[in-house]
Formats: C-alpha cells, sequence, structure tokens
C-alpha cells in the first residue's frame, strides 16, 4: 500500500509542474504588456521601461518563469496591483465560501442520483426505470445558470421564499448562511445529478448480471443486502470516478453560480479579477485552483486503492 | 413412486424468447434424485444441462419461461414464494458455479462471503460464524484457514478458490448440492482433488448431488446415475456402471469415445462426433441427434423417439436404433 | 454546467429500445435542428426587423403583431435577437468541435494505430491539458488573449481535443486488431492507405456522433461564458448573453430570460438526442462490422 501511495506521489510531482507552465504560459499571451496594463493612463514610455525592469519583463521567457516559479515555491503568489492584496491571502479568505458551495452542491447531486440510480438498476426496463433515465436526458441539456434563472425566478421572485443574491459566514449566522446557500446549492446539484445517475445506474446493471450476484441468490441471502453489498460496492468504483471527474465541473460551475448568486468565493474572485484586468490575481488564483484540481484528482486516485482492493495489490 | 424422492423434475420445459424466434433450453425434462444419491448430467455445450439446473434452483434469466413441477422435499419450487423459496436455499440447495473467479465476488474477503450465508441461514453470531467458516475451509483442505478470512479471490489460486466456492456451498449442511462444471475452469491435475473432495463429504454428509459435465470421464465412479442430455432432453438414463458397460445410446457411445484413454496407443486419432448440435430454435421433427448418428434412418429423421426403459425401467433411452441390446429386445 | 469532458462509457438505453422510443422523438429533433439552421442562416434575409434598432418607447412591450415575440430592455426586437443570437451561438456550437474532431481525432487514430512512444507523448499532453479545470482555462484565456469570436471559438475548440482524441484513439484500437486491417496490412498497404481508406470511414462514425455531442456541450459552455458577458463580446449578442440580459428583467418581464433559454435548451436537446442514437448504433464495440 505504502508503495503504491510513494509511486502516485512521485507522478503528481511533474504534473504540478506541467500545471504551473501552462498557467505561466497563458497569462504570458497577453498581446499588450502587463506593464502598461498596470500603469493605465500615467503609461509614459519611460515609466513603462522601468517598471518593465522592475518586474522582470525583459527577461527571457524562460528565466521569468523560473523566476516566477521560485517565488511560488517560496509561498509568493504575487500580490494585487490594485488592492494590495496577495493572492495567498485574497485566495484563503474565499476558499471556505467555494468549498462550502462544493460540497453542498455534491451531497444534493449525490442524494438524487444514487438512490435514483439503485431503484433504476434493480427495476431495469420497468416505466420507472424509463421515465427517470429520459429525465435525467433531459437534465442534462440544462446547465447551472438555466437552472439558476429558474430557481431565481421561482423562489426569489414568485414565491419569495429565498433571497437571490447575498452571503453572510457560517460563523456569524449559521441560519442565515444556509439560507443563502440553498438556491446556489440547488442549482449545481440539479446539473450535477443527471450524470451521477446515468453512470452508476449502467454501471450497476452490468454489474447485477455478473456471476457473483447469482451465487448470492443462490445463497439466498437478502435481496437488499445483495443489492447494497454485493452490487453497490463494485460499481461504486464507478462513483467515486464520476465524482472525481465531477470535480473539474463543479469547480467551472462554482465560476457562474458563485457570480450569478454574488457569493464571495474563489470564482468570483477570478470573474472579478477578469473584470479589474487584475491579471496577477488572475494567475495566481488560476495557478491554485489549477493545483487543487490536481490534488482532490490525486486523492480520488487513492480512495480508488481502499474501495477496490484488486488496485492495491496491483490486479486490475 | 416419486414420494421417496428428495428432488423429482416433473416435465419441466424452459424457453427463451430471442431474437430468432423461441429458444427451447430445456425440452420435457423428468428427473428423480434420491436423499443422498448422486446423479451425473452429461452432455456437451448447449444441450441445456445447465439451464436445467437453473431450473432446478429457481435461478433462470429474466426472460424464461419455466412449465412443469419442481418437487423438492414434498415442495413445489416453481409455486413456492419467493419470500420461502429464500429460506429454501443454502439449507436444502446449495450451488458451485464453474468459475470461482466469477462467482465469488471480486470486492469482499472470503471471510464476508462464508459468514454472511452462515449469519443468514443459521442465525450465528459473528464470533462462532467465524469459527464455523475456519472450520469448513480446514473441511475442504485449505491451508492456513485463520488467514484467508481477511483475503480476497483473485489473491487465491483457481483451485484454492473453488474450495472456497465448495466451502460456502456446504456451510449450511445443504440436502442438495448441484456443481455444475466444477472443475472445467481448472488445472488438469486440481480436477481430480476437486472431485474427490465433492465426492467425500457427498458421502460425509449424506448429501445428494448433481454433477453437471460435459466429461464422461468426471462420472465415472463418482456419481450412483447418469442422465446423458442431447439438445435439450434427456436420451438416457442409467445407473452409472450400467451405462459405461452397457450403453444404448448412439451419442453416448461417441461420446465416451471421445475421452482420451490411458492405455491407447501413442498418436491415436480422437473420435470426434461429426456435426454440431442442431439450432435451438429451429428444433428437429425427428430425432434431434438424426444428422451426426451412424445408425439414423428415415423414421428416426421424422419421428421423437420417447425415452422409455427395455430391459429394465432403471435403464432409459430414447433411440429407434440402441446398440448392444439384446438381440430381439425393442426397435 | 456542462463539461467539455465528453462522457466515455455512457449508454442511456441500449441501442433496440432506444430505436423504438425515439422514433418520433429523434425525428422531432432533427426537425427544430433544421429549424434553427434555417432561421439562423436566413436570417439577414428573412422579413425581420434589424436586431440592433432599438425603440425606446417601445421597451419590454409584450407579444404584438409588429414584435411577435415583444422588445427586450432596449427596444430591440426580441424574434430578430434571437434569430441573430442563433448565428453567433451556432456559429461557436460548431467551429469549435469542428477544430477539436480534427485535430483530436487525427491525433487519436494516429495514437491509436502507431501505439509507442507517440502515443504515449499524445496521451501525456491529453493529460496535461485535462489537469486544468475546462472553465477556469478558457476564462484565463480569453481574458488574457482577449474576448473575440475568434480567441473563443479557438479556446473552446482545444478544449474539445482530448475528448475526441480519446475517443478516435479507443475506436482505432478496437478496430486495428480486426481482420480488414491485418488483411490489409498483409497485402503490402501503406499506412497512410490503411488509415486513410480502412480505419477512418470505421472511426468517422462515432466521431460523428460524439461530434453532435461536443456541439452541444459547447453551445452551452459559451451560453455560459456570454451569460456572465464573459464570451463573446458585445455588441454582438448569443443566447447567452440574451439570458444574462434577461436575468436583469426577472421581475417585470421574465420571457426575456426564458424565451431564449427555451430556445437554448430545445436545441441542445436536439443535438444531444441525435448524437446519443447515433453513438449507440455506431459504436464499433458493438461488433457492427
Amino acid at each position: 500500500m505504502l508503495g503504491f501511495l510513494a509511486r502516485r506521489l512521485f507522478y503528481l510531482v511533474p504534473v504540478l509542474l506541467a500545471v504551473s507552465l501552462l498557467t505561466f504560459l497563458i497569462a504570458s499571451l497577453l498581446p499588450g504588456d502587463l506593464a502598461y496594463v498596470i500603469l493605465g493612463d500615467q503609461a509614459t514610455p519611460e515609466k513603462v521601461a522601468a517598471l518593465r525592469h522592475d518586474m522582470g519583463l525583459d527577461e527571457p521567457i524562460l528565466l521569468r518563469y523560473l523566476g516566477w516559479l521560485g517565488h511560488v515555491l517560496e509561498g509568493d503568489f504575487g500580490r494585487s496591483f490594485r488592492t494590495g492584496q496577495t493572492v495567498l491571502q485574497a485566495v484563503s479568505e474565499r476558499l471556505p465560501v467555494s468549498f462550502e458551495l462544493m460540497l453542498f452542491a455534491q451531497i444534493i447531486a449525490l442524494a438524487i442520483g444514487v438512490p435514483l440510480a439503485i431503484v433504476c438498476a434493480a427495476r431495469s426496463g420497468g416505466t420507472f426505470d424509463r421515465f427517470m433515465t429520459g429525465t435525467a436526458f433531459g437534465m442534462l441539456s440544462v446547465p447551472a445558470f438555466l437552472s439558476a434563472i429558474l430557481l431565481i425566478y421561482l423562489f426569489a421572485v414568485e414565491l419569495r421564499w429565498l433571497p437571490a443574491t447575498g452571503y453572510v459566514p457560517f460563523t456569524e449566522d449559521p441560519i442565515g448562511n444556509l439560507r443563502f446557500f440553498v438556491l446556489p446549492s440547488l442549482t449545481l446539484g440539479l446539473a450535477e445529478w443527471p450524470g451521477i445517475m446515468r453512470v452508476l445506474r449502467s454501471d450497476m446493471i452490468a454489474t447485477l448480471q455478473e456471476d457473483y450476484i447469482t451465487l448470492a441468490k443462490a445463497k439466498g441471502l437478502k435481496p437488499s443486502r445483495i443489492l447494497f453489498v454485493h452490487a453497490l460496492k463494485p460499481s461504486s468504483l464507478t462513483l467515486i470516478t464520476i465524482t472525481g471527474i465531477n470535480i473539474g465541473r463543479l469547480m467551472g460551475g462554482t465560476v457562474i453560480v458563485e457570480t450569478i448568486f454574488a457569493l464571495p468565493g474563489i470564482g468570483r474572485l477570478v470573474v472579478g479579477a477578469i473584470g479589474t484586468r487584475d491579471l496577477i490575481i488572475l494567475q495566481g488564483t488560476v495557478l491554485c485552483i489549477a493545483c487543487g484540481y490536481v490534488l482532490m484528482n490525486f486523492i480520488v486516485d487513492m480512495l480508488y486503492a481502499v474501495i477496490d482492493p484488486r488496485i492495491r495489490h496491483g490486479h486490475a | 413412486m416419486n414420494a421417496s424422492k428428495l428432488l423429482s423434475v416433473e416435465d419441466v420445459a424452459v424457453d427463451l424468447p430471442t431474437a430468432r424466434g423461441n429458444l427451447r433450453a430445456v425440452d420435457r425434462v423428468d428427473l428423480a434424485l434420491g436423499a443422498g444419491r448422486t446423479l451425473g448430467i452429461v452432455g456437451e455445450s448447449g444441450c441445456g444441462k445447465t439451464m436445467l439446473s437453473r431450473a432446478i434452483l429457481q435461478l433462470l434469466p429474466k426472460k424464461a419461461k419455466l412449465s412443469g413441477r419442481v418437487m423438492f422435499d414434498g415442495q413445489d419450487l416453481v409455486r413456492c414464494s419467493p419470500e420461502s423459496l429464500r429460506k429454501l436455499r443454502a439449507r436444502s440447495l446449495a450451488v458451485v458455479f464453474q468459475d470461482p473467479m466469477t462467482s465469488l465476488n471480486p470486492v469482499l474477503t472470503i471471510g464476508t462471503q462464508l459468514i454472511e450465508t452462515l449469519q443468514e441461514h443459521l442465525e450465528l453470531d459473528g464470533a462462532t460464524a467465524g469459527r464455523r467458516a475456519v472450520e469448513l475451509l480446514a473441511a475442504v483442505g485449505i491451508p492456513a484457514p485463520e488467514q484467508r478470512l481477511t483475503q480476497y479471490p483473485h489473491q487465491l489460486s483457481g483451485g484454492m478458490r473453488q474450495r472456497v466456492a465448495i466451502a460456502i456451498a456446504l456451510s449450511c449442511e445443504p440436502k442438495l448440492l448441484i456443481a455444475d462444471e466444477p472443475t472445467t475452469a481448472l488445472d488438469v491435475t486440481i480436477q481430480a482433488q476437486i472431485l474427490d473432495l465433492l465426492a467425500r463429504e457427498q458421502r460425509r454428509r449424506h448429501m445428494a448431488m448433481i454433477i453437471i459435465t460435459h466429461d464422461l470421464g468426471v462420472v465415472a465412479g463418482r456419481t450412483d446415475e447418469v442422465a446423458v442430455m442431447y439438445a435439450g432432453r434427456v436420451v438416457e438414463r442409467a445407473p452409472t456402471p450400467v451405462l459405461f458397460k452397457n450403453m444404448h445410446m448412439p451419442y453416448t457411445e461417441a461420446l465416451l469415445a471421445a475421452i482420451p484413454k490411458l492405455d491407447a496407443a501413442p498418436h491415436t486419432a480422437l473420435p470426434a462426433i461429426s456435426g454440431r448440435p442442431p439450432d435451438p430454435t429451429r428444433p428437429l421433427k425427428g430425432c434431434s441427434f438424426w444428422p451426426r448418428c451412424r445408425y439414423a434412418d428415415g423414421r428416426c429423421e421424422s419421428e421423437k423417439p420417447r425415452l422409455e426403459g427395455a430391459e429394465t425401467a432403471a435403464h432409459q433411452f430414447a433411440c429407434f436404433h440402441p446398440i448392444k441390446l439384446a438381440a430381439g429386445v425393442g426397435v | 454546467m456542462a463539461t467539455l469532458e465528453l462522457p466515455i462509457q455512457e449508454e442511456a438505453v441500449s441501442p433496440v429500445r432506444k430505436g423504438r422510443r425515439l422514433g418520433r422523438l429523434f425525428w422531432a429533433a432533427v426537425g427544430w435542428m433544421i429549424l434553427v439552421f434555417a432561421v439562423a442562416i436566413l436570417a439577414p434575409v428573412l422579413p425581420l426587423p434589424s436586431p440592433t434598432d432599438m425603440d425606446m418607447l417601445e421597451r419590454r412591450a409584450t407579444f404584438s403583431a409588429l414584435h411577435w415575440l415583444g422588445t427586450d430592455g432596449l427596444g430591440r426586437d426580441e424574434l430578430a435577437r434571437l434569430a441573430y443570437g442563433a448565428r453567433v451561438s451556432l456559429l461557436v456550437g460548431l467551429c469549435a468541435p469542428i477544430i477539436g474532431v480534427t485535430i483530436g481525432g487525427a491525433l487519436g487514430m494516429l495514437a491509436g494505430y502507431f501505439r509507442g512512444r507517440f502515443e504515449a507523448l499524445a496521451v501525456g499532453s491529453m493529460d496535461v491539458l485535462l489537469a486544468f479545470p475546462p472553465l477556469i482555462f478558457a476564462l484565463a484565456v480569453v481574458a488574457f488573449l482577449g474576448q473575440s469570436i475568434l480567441n473563443l471559438t479557438c479556446v473552446l475548440g482545444v478544449l474539445s481535443i482530448p475528448a475526441f482524441m480519446r475517443v478516435a484513439r479507443a475506436a482505432t484500437l478496437t478496430l486495428a486488431r480486426r481482420e480488414f486491417v491485418i488483411a490489409a496490412q498483409a497485402l503490402g498497404a501503406s499506412h497512410a492507405r490503411i488509415l486513410l481508406r480502412e480505419l477512418l470511414p470505421n472511426v468517422a462514425l462515432p466521431l460523428l456522433a460524439f461530434f453532435l455531442l461536443g456541439v452541444a456541450v459547447i453551445i452551452l459552455v459559451e451560453g455560459a461564458l456570454s451569460f456572465l458577458g464573459l464570451g463573446v463580446p458585445p455588441p454582438t449578442s448569443s443566447w447567452g448573453s440574451m439570458i444574462g440580459e434577461g436575468r436583469e428583467s426577472l421581475d417585470v418581464a421574465p420571457r426575456l430570460a426564458f424565451i431564449p433559454a427555451i430556445a437554448m435548451f430545445l436545441t441542445v436537446l436536439s443535438f444531444n438526442l441525435i448524437g446519443d442514437t447515433l453513438r449507440a448504433i455506431t459504436d464499433p464495440r458493438q461488433g457492427a462490422l
């Protein structure tokens, strides 16, 4: 097990490096010059040249990358030239909000998707199954921002049950905090459950055809035990895969949902930075998000080994 | 006459709807087995022997249609409610499948798969069930049984896995064990061990057993009675020694000839049966075997021979031209 | 939120059942697609008011003979905007996956055919690209490179390459072992000939199915970005931008958001239906060959 862990960690490093390089290259796509953007209308050729030299923008790109990477490894992701805040400060302030949103959304998606998948797999081909499969398929064509509009219209505008925008920290006001999170989490959850349900259902249908399920029936085990222990466990690997893949989608989703519902999360930080041309913040935040994504996927990989002993012993 | 039998299969037929029409997998089979006796069902792939075993176990696929009666211990399993059927399992009816790699759940430990059966039907607590599991593993010849409880199927060899499957099947002292091709997926060197294990346990527990195989050699000396199946029907049935000495069906003769013999000269060609079994969606009007039979004639093509005994009721066959029959009897 | 990571092994329903069940739905989807394409292509010649003409006296007007679908917050004709929005949404929606399927498809076929180091390199580069959360990547590139339809299309196209590569490679791996390929090799056919004449026609079918699914996804992603004002640059508007603008009027004129939303939903659903049906039919692993 430890060997497995060590091997995966070893693989992690080049991926993180590649991600940092890619982020840096994207940032250097800027057709204009960062110095011009920073100086704005105070830009004169001399000031620009001076600032460029100060920021090291006149060095070759590889040296700039290595310099930047060096700073990053020391914990210096850069400082916003608009607000003066460091990237790490900005990110750590907002991380809990995005995390809370992603967590609730994933819980809602799983709470809807998993039970439906199990029921549909157990009664595959029946009326309920066909209806739910059709609904899930239709929901795939309804993206988060459409659900958001619909939910806002229903619950905030017409019924006035829930607030459309706003945020208060959990530590200050737990109930208020949860109220503000209902619509956003529901929006994201509704966007994610069809994917989960479809894949888990088809995986469980395949699992239910396996010989070991027939043997479990032959042993006279309770149908609930067969379904939840014998069938669900092998399929849970697929569930973890989906949840893992979903993390990337969730991250994209938080960008949209946070902006619509005015939640001060990382997604909104990114969008805001684009709006104010705060490119240092943008670059730093994107790096943080990308690295976080890689780490999350790594954790998901580890979970595989826990669930499927064949992978642990190298037999998969 | 059948009242004393543990298992009595009466006029059982299994139909499967397929894209190409109705497939009659089992065509009106009658079988009987007494308590503590062993029956061998022999036939080539596709003859319906597996479907027959699934019919007996009531584990047919959802689309299959079953007709007839399966009397077990006085109850008709076909008419049993799912819940009472479930309770019957393991304690009365047990099964060992062909490939233990696919019949054991790969993500559950051996211990879990053994203990859950014990706990479900014998209502043992965890510790007792664990001890019982270790005893069972030792009884089927698995070394270091305590360690196996926490291991997974893929960590064991093929022969070991099948021993585990047998242990699971025997765990609740069933009255009838059905072994469906128990050694086909195993190394030839292990096959004899597994078959001996089954025979030993059967004798010790006075358990009825059905061994399903395509290999006549497997049933020789290990079964009390043999039924030969072809194209969904039983075509010959006899006590084992009688069958081998005195077989009547051309098909049985051909099956026996196809077994390699230890005392044959090296490089002797194995006489394979030419042709293929009939397409089960297009059953033949007459005897199903006639296109491949050396003794076939016009009557075989047009009329289906019935399964009946000529000399003795114990030895039945379905043929118009049985071989080795005493002259002047039958035909 | 839609993903640029196309589903790998999803099978919604078995092909036979799907065919029977979606007979009517399938053709309805095809019909809708034809309608949308026709309107989008013919928009300039249709007798519609200009989508940019603002009538400040008729803002947020309801349905009338003059404005069939009413007007938006700046008095512009909603139907005309819908038609011209279709042009933009479909343009990006089609061109981006075209980039993806050409480059991704080629890479995938070459990787699946030649195997070895080339395959490792191709798969590795895709893994690097996939290590980035897709929407963040798109946002970042568009932010740094500048907002334009061209940039947007290119970014979304590049982001769809890994998915197409995966499909092409999987199909090629399955097909390369079939008899007809081995036969061609035995006859001394060159690699190029085998790839183009034998493999490509068979890989093209599943790629087409995924292409349609990709169009659906891209329309949604572009819609999301434009909704936030970060996709198609104003004053051009796609359906996404229209929905975004309509959001401001949810309390007084919800139709301004819902009309383009319904149009987008129906179009995406149609692409998904057709693509999914095609995929069920053309999956090479189902042994149709």
